[in-house]
């Protein structure tokens, strides 16, 4: 175990792994995000109280999903490579941030859209869920910002390994936020004791758009990381050798 | 059409879901532009050093 992920950390290694993986993630998620697109807006019936607006869960929980799965991956390279001083898990933590970002600004507002036939508002501040949500999003502005204004890339990893861990405690929050306070939010339907509190021709769209939109969210994190390692070993021998070979991969 | 109407909610429903794909879309044009601009950058350095030599 140890032995594989010590090879799994040299950047060379996990540069080539990581372009051969990539496609075994992106064709299985686009495959599944196609069917649960299709399923959740033409064969899924209407909620009986939301009507056919319920169907922005389809792209709104993975969404909200993959906000906070990217900021655990974040926090969690982030102290692996503080600890352990892996460079490759710094590379993952600074490639991860954007898609993250990006995945967290989808939630809120698809989660917005999603409030104002329901709820009769765009946004309400005093709710938890949505405020802690937002929150998120500026812990991702802020751990980019804080990278962005360090030159030296060994000082920006350690005090973005930081922030991410300390901001790593708006997760739970964000996640029982519905639980421990009043919440316009509907409380949790897959993660529900008693299994989830949904008929299967909602719940299996749902399922394959959260596992697909996962997988392709891990092939583009790849894809990032790649340019990551490549960049940070733009000096080094392997990547001389690499781009001076006849047959150089991109 | 019925379908496509999804019940009085069109807009807020057809919004989502488009800008879901645009989103996911721009992510991978991104990280592909971005990656083709750091790997032409070193490519082109290492040749330089490289006819210098």
């Amino acid at each position: 175990m140890w032995k594989f992920l010590h090879k799994m950390a040299s950047p060379p290694y996990f540069y080539k792994l990581a372009k051969t993986l990539a496609p075994w993630f992106a064709v299985p998620g686009i495959l599944l995000i196609a069917y649960g697109s299709f399923a959740g807006l033409f064969v899924a019936p209407p909620d009986y109280q939301q009507g056919d607006a319920f169907r922005i869960i389809y792209v709104h929980v993975p969404a909200a999903y993959l906000s906070m799965m990217g900021y655990m991956i974040m926090a969690i390279a982030g102290g692996i490579g503080l600890i352990w001083r892996m460079k490759l898990a710094h590379a993952v933590a600074a490639a991860v941030a954007p898609l993250g970002a990006a995945f967290t600004f989808l939630a809120l507002v698809t989660g917005s859209v999603w409030g104002k036939p329901i709820w009769g508002t765009w946004w309400e501040w005093g709710d938890p869920r949505l405020t802690s949500e937002l929150i998120l999003l500026f812990l991702y502005f802020g751990y980019m910002a804080l990278r962005g204004s360090i030159d030296e890339v060994a000082k920006a990893d350690k005090a973005s390994a930081v922030l991410a861990l300390v901001g790593a405690v708006n997760i739970p929050i964000i996640h029982f936020s519905v639980e421990w306070w009043s919440s316009l939010h509907q409380g949790a339907t897959l993660l529900k004791t008693g299994g989830p509190a949904m008929d299967s021709a909602m719940l299996y769209p749902l399922l394959a758009m959260i596992l697909g939109s996962s997988l392709l969210f891990g092939a583009q994190l790849l894809r990032r990381v790649r340019t990551e390692v490549l960049y940070r070993e733009r000096r080094t021998r392997w990547v001389r050798n690499m781009i001076l070979s006849p047959e150089a991969p991109a | 059409m019925d379908k496509l109407a999804m019940g009085g909610y069109a807009a807020y429903v057809w919004s989502c879901f488009a800008l879901t794909f645009a989103i996911w879309f721009f992510n991978g044009w991104l990280a592909r532009k971005r990656h083709r601009a750091v790997y032409r950058d070193i490519e082109v350095r290492i040749k330089a050093v490289e006819e210098r030599l």
